[in-house]
């Protein structure tokens, strides 16, 4: 399993990567893809939404189970990634299969980066899964 | 949390493992869809020992068997299989099982054995509730712990099996089983039973011949791409042909009429547990059914105790199975709704939280390439 050292994860298993100034993207870790399993569809309906850190952003079905997607930190959804997306490339499984490159959800503009501070660093998450 | 004889074998694949009833079973090997398509396809492998089976034998055994039980019992002859459930004395019902008419050999003058096959989450209800019943002369004996199942699914069983016993499988009909060599051991019970809808077998052997006997279908199965299948794929395999899961579609508050369970209930063969309500619910008339209904054209995912509402939104049911179909592509599901609603052909509506899906109500199995 990996836990790449540059990215910040959160309780939920949601993982945040900045990429300029308050600009990040969000996703979900490797262990939270092999816990859920094949999966089969991405729903995010909050593009241009303003939420709050722990806040539902979208849903993700696996076969057996169903997840929300939860706001690692507080901030505006700018896009959903068109890989995942039904109406674009239609390809959840891209999640499974790189969870933390081709496999990113939401591109989102951070309200307040020092919220980041509040999240787990890759030691820390990997000590929490394990 | 207990090992089945084959769980070292389902780590050492990789599986992902989890909880089931207690046991430490495998949920997928190679991923669920795949599993489901090879077993639908060719022919997929599960080891349910986890499953229990409880012996019953003597002189008034079917008497015993047809008190606890709704089904009739006494059409079977040697060697045939039903399916049936134990109805709780409120009208709900106790467990869902097979019932196996035995052979005789070790009966004495005048006395029958049966094997029930219960549930695992339930062994100890089960044991409880017909030790309750038994007011008859009929022994019974739990040999859930030492028996092991490996459930051989799909339209190439009987090729991948057949090099590996005497028994005809091909000549074998649905629901009935046969005893003899397999794999090299003597008498082992070969029956021709399932939870999938794509036919095979299903094998029972005490517990320390399992794991030769797993082997030697993975090697005698090579030719035919035989490959392990887990629980989820057994979830979705079942749940594509309407078949009920206990705990999900029925427990101790359904009827088995209420679940579509009434060409199990014979009220004609005499008493039995409940005998006398279930007349009645079929007189009367059950206020809710179990529906099976699909979302054409959507992508979420229902599933149990998920709202399901009128086109008033006002609440008519709930969910108690669903999957996204690995045959059908889309969403399934099975669910109680009041009567009224309960025609084929009806929309209901399945709450997400926030938004609301259309669903069709539709006739089971919702998988029909057999």
């Amino acid at each position: 399993m990996e836990f790449p050292k540059e990215l910040k994860y959160s309780e939920d298993h949601e993982w945040i990567r900045v990429d300029e100034g308050s600009i990040a993207y969000v996703g979900i870790t490797d262990f939270a893809q092999g816990e859920l399993g094949e999966l089969v569809y991405v729903e995010v309906e909050t593009v241009g939404e303003e939420l709050d850190a722990g806040e539902v952003f979208g849903t993700i079905e696996a076969v057996k189970t169903t997840s929300d997607l939860l706001m690692p930190v507080a901030g505006k959804i700018l896009e959903f990634n068109p890989e995942l997306d039904e109406s674009e490339n239609d390809n959840p499984t891209a999640i499974n299969e790189a969870p933390y490159t081709d496999g990113w959800i939401v591109k989102i503009e951070m309200t307040n980066p020092a919220q980041l501070d509040d999240l787990m660093d890759a030691e820390a998450y990997k000590e929490k899964v394990s | 949390m207990k090992h089945t004889p084959l769980t070292s074998i389902h780590i050492e694949l990789g599986a992902k493992m989890a909880d089931f009833a207690g046991y430490y079973m495998p949920i997928s090997y190679a991923g669920i869809n795949e599993e489901h398509k090879n077993v639908r396809e060719k022919v997929g492998v599960f080891d349910v020992s986890h499953m229990g089976e409880f012996i019953i034998k003597g002189k008034e055994a079917l008497a015993l068997i047809q008190k606890v039980t709704t089904n009739d019992a006494s059409k079977l002859g040697i060697g045939d299989v039903q399916y049936s459930c134990l109805p709780n004395g409120k009208g709900g019902i106790v467990d869902d099982l097979l019932v196996y008419r035995l052979p005789e050999d070790k009966c004495a003058e005048g006395e029958r054995a049966y094997m029930l096959v219960v549930n695992a989450s339930n062994i100890g209800k089960d044991w409880d509730w017909i030790s309750k019943h038994n007011n008859f002369e009929a022994s019974m004996s739990n040999i859930s712990e030492g028996t092991g199942i490996l459930a051989v699914q799909g339209p190439l069983a009987v090729k991948a099996l057949q090099s590996l016993t005497d028994i005809d499988m091909e000549g074998m009909k649905y629901y009935t089983f046969k005893k003899g060599k397999f794999a090299g051991f003597d008498n082992i019970m070969v029956s021709a039973t399932g939870y999938t809808g794509s036919g095979g077998f299903e094998i029972y052997a005490d517990n320390e011949k399992m794991m030769d006997i797993w082997h030697a279908i993975f090697k005698a199965g090579r030719d035919f791409d035989i490959m392990p299948a887990g629980l989820g794929a057994r979830d979705t395999l079942r749940l594509e042909m309407g078949y009920c899961l206990y705990g999900n579609d029925i427990d101790d508050t359904t009827s088995p009429i209420e679940a579509g369970l009434g060409w199990i209930t014979k009220t004609k063969k005499g008493d039995f547990v409940d005998r006398d309500l279930y007349i009645k619910q079929r007189k009367e008339g059950v206020k809710r059914k179990l529906v099976a209904f699909q979302l054409e054209g959507a992508r979420r995912v229902p599933r149990h105790d998920y709202v399901i509402l009128d086109e008033k939104s006002a609440e008519i049911g709930r969910v108690t199975s669903g999957t996204m179909s690995p045959s059908l592509g889309m969403p399934i599901g099975m669910g109680y709704v009041d009567r009224s609603h309960a025609q084929v052909g009806n929309e209901i509506f399945i709450s997400f939280g926030k938004k609301q899906l259309s669903a069709q109500i539709v006739k089971l199995p919702f998988y029909k390439n057999r």
